[in-house]
């Protein structure tokens, strides 16, 4: 599903990613663990396309396609899809408008017929009801007003709308009460499939009890230093990240 | 003493050869006609030291006079209705103004309801209409040299009376197309007074073909009995050559609600004018613009609300895309008297633009001669946030449409206050078309 090599990358002469590769197999959810300020979330703003970054060196490949060269609409289309750490929010466009313009973007690029307005209602509110999320925040303008929790939840749904193949969910548990998590968490794990991967940033184990990943990495200074299963991840929990803090230094 | 000789430019010398030239045949009583020109005789056209022309060299723009538009022909009046497509899909009275004149008579107001009178302004000018007694009363448009040389040269224009009480069911639209082969001025001037309690939505079109370097001054006046309620838009659909000057006037009595709401898409360059003052306590103001620019535009949009009485309240919401080289301005002023205690005044511009050799002037201004008021202005200038627009691109939206989304959300705040559905909707119609021509 997805190969990255050798990726480096800066931003204004601060080098972020410093050769990084990662792979993901078709259907796998990969975990990605690591202190503040290690890349995790630099990472996953250059694989969804956004233009800050001065990509150096390697390359990332979804299904062979070079992302790389790819504007983030066209990523999208391509079925790349980021769970942003902070969603920002969006005063004046209402989130129906915005989610029909979303998907008919998506639908249009790969040659697909436009859905109708009573369509998209019912698929919206459909996965508006998994996520538990009250009918009238469909109505506001997107995230504006909603709460830290709220808005992830957001995310989720329009994950679940959207379709796309390679997910990418930037501490989507941090913000979330107790039942929000497992509630986002059973709604990605219906979205779960063996064409469908995920790439799931967190800096807490408690998410991988309910979203129960095939690997876990750690990422530091730029670079993953340590692939295993989930074992790892209770392993990190227990002793922190003290033993890969100086590795790649 | 020096004698100071003042060098008069093309359109200065056209315009005073003009007035001399036309006087004679002008209706009404041309001793008013004279007073207003006064102004322009002795310091000719307000030019960038002027302090309210700063951002608008009016001497600089008017490059010759163009001679006032002949009273149309019947080819030329069919040509020019099918042009006006503004409000098209809005059901309404309508009066037709075709280069200024008013078409076909009094054909359309015939089919006016009871309760609004209409007297073509020529007439009303030649039998001296005691409506009239009530134009050019606002004293914050006073020496206003726009607004007098739209007296110096009126002509044509409407008279219309909306009876107290009234509650017509559409809207009373008020079309300005033009037509024709040649460029032409226009001083066209629309008295309307709405009686206490009456209730009207008026809507106004301007709307002509690219290539006519027309001169256009309109001035619509309102005087607004108590109680009253009149919502007012005003949409410039100009040709892309034309020079547009327009002022509005309001004199509202108490407990009144009013709104203006002026949107411009066409016009070389743009100069429209507010000027309102609050008569009685009460009252609620709304004046609100988008302008959507681009080419080498020039929009200004100057307003001043006069606050005479206590407890009014006004709220000015300003718009502006500039793409391209365009300009925009936006001049703002409250003017809260020492007697209007508990004015709760706010003015807000807001300018995106999309090209690095667009500019925006904010000019804000508070005068506040009273101790209990809150009053407050801002004004943002800034370009399309790239967080939010990287956020839309990540779900799918080519960058285009990621921008219109954003940019319809910008101008969205004004166009949703108007209360009319089908007048809102023709207008978000408009900010899509232009939204569309950009990609
Ligand atoms: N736009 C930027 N300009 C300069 N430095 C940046 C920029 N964005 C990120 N950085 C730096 O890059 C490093 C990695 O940031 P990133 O946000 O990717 O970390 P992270 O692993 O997601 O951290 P966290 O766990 O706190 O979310 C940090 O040192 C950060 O300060
Ligand atoms: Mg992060």
């Amino acid at each position: 599903m997805l190969e990255i090599n050798n990726l480096t990358v800066q931003i204004e002469d601060n080098r972020i990613l410093n050769g990084l590769s990662l792979k993901v197999a078709d259907g796998e959810v990969a975990a990605i663990m690591g202190p503040n300020g290690s890349g995790k979330s630099t990472l996953s703003y250059v694989i969804a396309g956004k233009e800050d970054y001065e990509v150096l060196d390697g390359e990332i490949l979804l299904d062979g396609q070079n992302l790389l060269e790819m504007e983030a609409d066209e990523r999208a289309a391509a079925g790349v899809f980021l769970a942003f750490q902070y969603p920002l929010e969006i005063p004046g466009v209402g989130t129906m408008t915005f989610l029909k313009a979303a998907l008919n973007a998506q639908r249009r690029a790969r040659g697909e017929d436009e859905l109708t307005t009573p369509d998209l209602i019912k698929r919206v509110n459909a996965a508006g009801e998994t996520l538990e999320i009250k009918k009238d925040f469909l109505k506001r303008a997107l995230n504006v007003g909603f709460s830290g929790g709220e808005k992830k939840r957001m995310e989720i749904l329009q994950m679940a709308l959207l379709e796309p193949k390679f997910c990418i969910l930037d501490e989507t548990d941090s913000g979330l009460d107790i039942d929000a998590l497992r509630i986002v968490s059973e709604g990605v794990n219906t979205l779960r499939s063996k064409d469908r991967s995920f790439l799931v940033i967190t800096h807490y184990q408690r998410l991988l009890n309910h979203i129960v990943p095939d690997t876990v990495h750690v990422m530091a200074n730029g670079r993953i230093v340590k692939s295993g299963g989930k074992e790892l991840a209770l392993e990190l929990e227990a002793n922190g990240y003290a033993d890969y803090r100086q590795e790649a230094a | 003493m020096t004698e100071v000789t003042q060098i008069r430019t093309a359109a200065e010398t056209g315009l005073g050869d003009l007035f001399d030239r036309l006087k004679g045949g002008l209706p009404g009583d041309v001793a008013i006609r004279e007073a207003a020109l006064a102004g322009f005789r002795e310091r000719g056209l307000p030019h960038r030291r002027v302090e309210e022309f700063k951002y608008f060299d009016l001497r600089a723009l008017m490059r010759e006079a163009a001679p006032p538009a002949e009273r149309p022909n019947a080819t030329e009046i069919a040509k020019a209705f099918n042009q006006a497509k503004a409000f098209a899909s809005v059901p309404a009275y309508r009066l037709t103004f075709v280069n200024g004149h008013l078409a076909a008579s009094l054909k359309e107001a015939e089919s006016f309801p009871s309760g609004i009178e209409v007297v073509p302004f020529e007439q009303a000018l030649g039998e001296g209409h005691p409506l009239l007694a009530s134009l050019g009363r606002v004293e914050v448009a006073q020496g206003n040299p726009i607004l007098e040389l739209n007296t110096a040269f009126m002509n044509d224009g409407a008279v219309i009376r909306v009876a107290a009480g009234a509650t017509p069911d559409q809207p009373i639209a008020l079309r300005f197309v033009s037509a024709g082969e040649t460029a032409f001025s226009t001083a066209t001037r629309v008295l309307v007074v709405v009686e206490a309690g009456a209730k009207v939505t008026l809507i106004e079109s301007h709307e002509g073909p690219d290539g006519l370097a027309n001169q256009t001054n309109t001035a619509v006046e309102f005087v607004v009995g108590d109680g009253a309620s009149v919502d007012h838009v005003r949409f410039n659909g100009e040709g892309a050559d034309v020079l547009s000057l327009s002022t509005i006037t309001a004199t509202l009595g108490a407990d009144v609600s009013f709104s203006t709401h002026n949107a411009l898409i066409g016009s070389a360059a743009a100069r429209h004018q507010v000027f309102l003052a609050c008569k009685g306590e009460n009252s609620t103001v709304r004046i609100d613009g988008i302008s959507l620019l681009r080419g080498r535009q020039h929009a200004d949009a100057t307003l001043v609300v006069d606050h005479a009485v206590p407890h009014c309240t006004s709220r000015e919401t300003f718009k502006t895309i500039l793409d391209g080289e365009t300009t925009g301005v936006f001049q703002g002023k409250i003017v809260v008297r020492p007697h209007a205690q508990k004015t709760d005044g706010g003015m807000k511009s807001d300018a995106l633009l999309l090209s690095e050799r667009a500019s925006m002037n904010n000019k804000p201004e508070l005068e506040i001669f009273a101790d209990d008021v809150v009053c407050g202005h801002g004004a943002t200038c800034g370009a399309l946030d790239d967080e939010l627009l990287f956020y839309l691109k990540s779900r799918g939206l080519p960058k285009a449409e990621a921008e219109s989304l954003l940019l319809q959300a910008f101008v969205g705040p004004p166009i949703e206050a108007i209360e009319h559905e089908g007048v809102r909707d023709a207008l978000v119609g408009r900010v899509e078309e232009w939204l569309a021509a950009r990609r």
